[in-house]
């Protein structure tokens, strides 16, 4: 083996992975670009013409995107809150020793392996159909009626759904942390006075700050490309109820065959995510500073 | 400033007795070390006198009352853990003043302790500091300073001074001993090193397999070794065993500063190595039985590695011990 310290070209050798990443992302990203300054609908192939903003100005004055738009950020934000939440709370309590544990921490982590159009299919139509659903048949046995969650209060119904199949990926990251909790601090937090709650607060949850940010990180990339749950339950509606960015993109493109127009809302979700990014990597990112 | 009184004190982890018949006495103002090898159960008996491990057997009592239904914090002790576990999201200030602020103390009055102990610490300087800005030695210092805010009536350490370097160590050594005259409060140490057992503590008990060898000042332990046990856990280099002539089972037992060299000894050996301090040598050699023998001798003896002499021990040094290991008067 030689001392000597060869001056290796790493050009020449990334370029073939830097090469494929250019032509995945780059090319649709400007092909989307292209056609959304293009009047182009499948169903008039001949009408094909440059449109500059015109698909862009459909979108602004229309209603649809900014329904789409607030529905997005609605069920980010209220599926991030509600993960975050039960799954810390979920984590601690399976971090204590009861008899049954092993058992238990499989069956909460469960739903996060069942497919999301699998588990969507399974509320939609064993747990929440008004005829035949579960939770029906238990308010109709208490004398409430059967609530129609899709028609009545499809957002709210498709954010339990997916807040069932995120919060297991919440205790799935936080509870190893926990764990990693070294058991000296607890024990100095106990002879310092700490009973449960001050030990959760003073001890547990700032312990948890990093793999929480984490947490809302990866999930947030998720949850703004929502769509086999919305599209297997309430297919975006009644009306624009539960539609989001995606649902709406994926309606202009298919349903109305409107490619530019759909492409148009495309570069509208790519703003918006970059947007969403740029302010969860301020706040978690500060996070990331603070600890360590 | 509390007794601790530990009555036939035993623990057990499932079938496996880590913890036997313990029965001590750690008077007020008392600093009591508790020595032993890996696993001979200090740091559970500590930990069962500050109330984070269950008793199995016995009670335990602090200034004459059973703490068997107190928890930890309301023991009025405080501990030093090995790792500090210093809390990593708080300042060394707010580490310190904890215990305080769950106790509902205000503010003002949490300054103001903190500030005094720092002072005392010489820590003034640190209190805003994050822990991951510390050395280890100023962690150590935060952990100290914690357990003082609380004005424990004891303090428990387990190995406190394990992860600093060895200057660092006996500098802390003379330090926790200044403190624990100026606090006049009882101190419980452990540690499985005898030299800083010898050094800082009034009273030792050498823990062998959950049990109490032997109990007493260091100098007791010293010169009367109630053990084959202690004789060899305490005191470095360590005591030679030579079998007895004679008397059957018997060891005979002798401190390296007992064997004299070459004046008409009763013993004949070859020196193996010699381990020369400056102020003294320690001569290492093999008996004719083949027995390992170290003797003291001047720092600038003559002798050489592969000199054949003879040993004499002195009658005063004598330690003799029967066959099951106990101490024989
Ligand atoms: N929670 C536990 N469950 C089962 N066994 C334990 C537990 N805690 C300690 N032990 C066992 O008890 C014995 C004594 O442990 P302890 O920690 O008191 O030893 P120690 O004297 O402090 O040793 P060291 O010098 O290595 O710290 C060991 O054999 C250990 O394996
Ligand atoms: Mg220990």
């Amino acid at each position: 083996m030689t001392r000597q310290r060869h001056r290796v070209r790493t050009g020449p050798l990334m370029t073939p992975a830097v090469g494929m990443l250019l032509v995945w992302m780059i090319v649709p990203l400007l092909m989307t670009l292209w056609f959304s300054a293009q009047r182009y609908n499948l169903l008039d192939p001949g009408g094909t013409a440059f449109a500059g903003l015109e698909n862009y100005r459909d979108l602004v004055t229309g209603r649809a995107l900014w329904v789409a738009m607030g529905n997005t950020l609605l069920l980010v934000g209220a599926v991030l809150a509600i993960t975050l939440a039960g799954g810390t709370l979920l984590a601690v309590l399976l971090d204590r020793e009861f008899p049954g544990r092993n058992i238990c921490r499989l069956l909460v982590i469960a739903p996060f392996f069942v497919m999301p159009t699998v588990s969507a299919l399974v509320w939609k139509n064993m747990l929440m159909n008004p005829v035949f659903g579960l939770i029906a048949w238990i308010t109709r046995s208490l004398g409430l009626g059967a609530p129609d969650f899709f028609a009545t209060a499809p957002l709210a119904a498709i954010i339990l759904i997916v807040a069932w199949e995120w919060t297991p990926f919440a205790v799935l990251i936080l509870l190893p942390a926990l764990q990693s909790l070294s058991k000296e601090q607890r024990e100095a937090a106990r002879m310092d006075g700490a009973g449960a709650a001050a030990m959760f607060l003073h001890v547990e949850l700032p312990h948890l700050r990093r793999p929480m940010a984490v947490v809302a990180m990866i999930e947030t990339i998720f949850f703004l490309s929502l769509f086999a749950e919305i599209y297997v339950t309430t297919a975006g509606g009644p009306g624009l109820a539960s539609t989001n960015l995606a649902y709406l993109i994926f309606q202009d493109a298919l349903f109305e065959w409107d490619v530019g127009l759909a492409s148009a809302g495309g570069v509208v979700a790519i703003a918006l995510a970059n947007v969403v990014a740029i302010f969860l990597m301020r706040v978690v990112g500060r996070t990331l500073e603070a600890e360590r | 400033m509390a007794s601790i009184e530990l009555r036939s004190v035993g623990k057990r982890f499932g079938s496996h007795e880590v913890v036997r018949r313990v029965d001590l006495l750690v008077e007020d103002r008392e600093f009591v070390a508790f020595v032993g090898p890996s696993g001979s159960g200090k740091s559970t008996l500590l930990r069962m006198i500050a109330g984070l491990e269950t008793v199995s057997e016995g009670e335990i009592l602090i200034d004459g009352q059973s703490v068997a239904r107190v928890p930890p914090a309301k023991r009025g002790l405080a501990m030093v853990f090995q790792s500090y576990a210093i809390y990593p999201h708080m300042t060394a200030a707010e580490n310190m003043s904890f215990s305080l602020r769950l106790a509902g103390v205000p503010k003002a009055e949490r300054d103001a302790k903190v500030r005094e102990v720092a002072r005392a610490l010489e820590m003034e300087a640190l209190l805003e500091r994050k822990p991951r800005a510390l050395s280890g030695g100023q962690l150590q210092r935060v952990a100290l300073g914690r357990a003082m805010v609380r004005q424990p009536k004891a303090f428990l350490l387990d190995e406190p001074l394990s992860n600093l370097d060895a200057a660092l160590q006996a500098q802390m050594r003379l330090e926790l001993v200044r403190l624990h005259r100026e606090l006049k409060t009882t101190m419980i140490y452990v540690t499985h090193d005898q030299t800083e057992a010898m050094t800082m503590a009034d009273r030792i008990v050498v823990l062998n397999e959950g049990r109490v060898e032997q109990a007493g000042t260091p100098l007791e332990l010293y010169n009367r070794p109630a053990s084959l046990f202690v004789a060899g856990f305490i005191g470095a280099p360590k005591m030679n065993f030579l079998p007895a002539q004679g008397a059957e089972g018997r060891t005979l037992g002798v401190r390296p500063e007992h064997v004299r060299i070459g004046e008409g000894g009763e013993l004949a050996g070859e020196i193996v190595a010699l381990e020369r301090l400056g102020a003294r040598t320690y001569v290492h050699a093999r008996l004719t039985d083949g027995t390992r023998l170290v003797a003291e001798a001047a720092g600038d003896t003559g002798v050489r590695e592969g000199d054949r002499l003879a040993f004499r021990i002195l009658p005063e040094g004598r330690h003799w011990f029967d066959g099951s290991g106990r101490r024989v008067t």
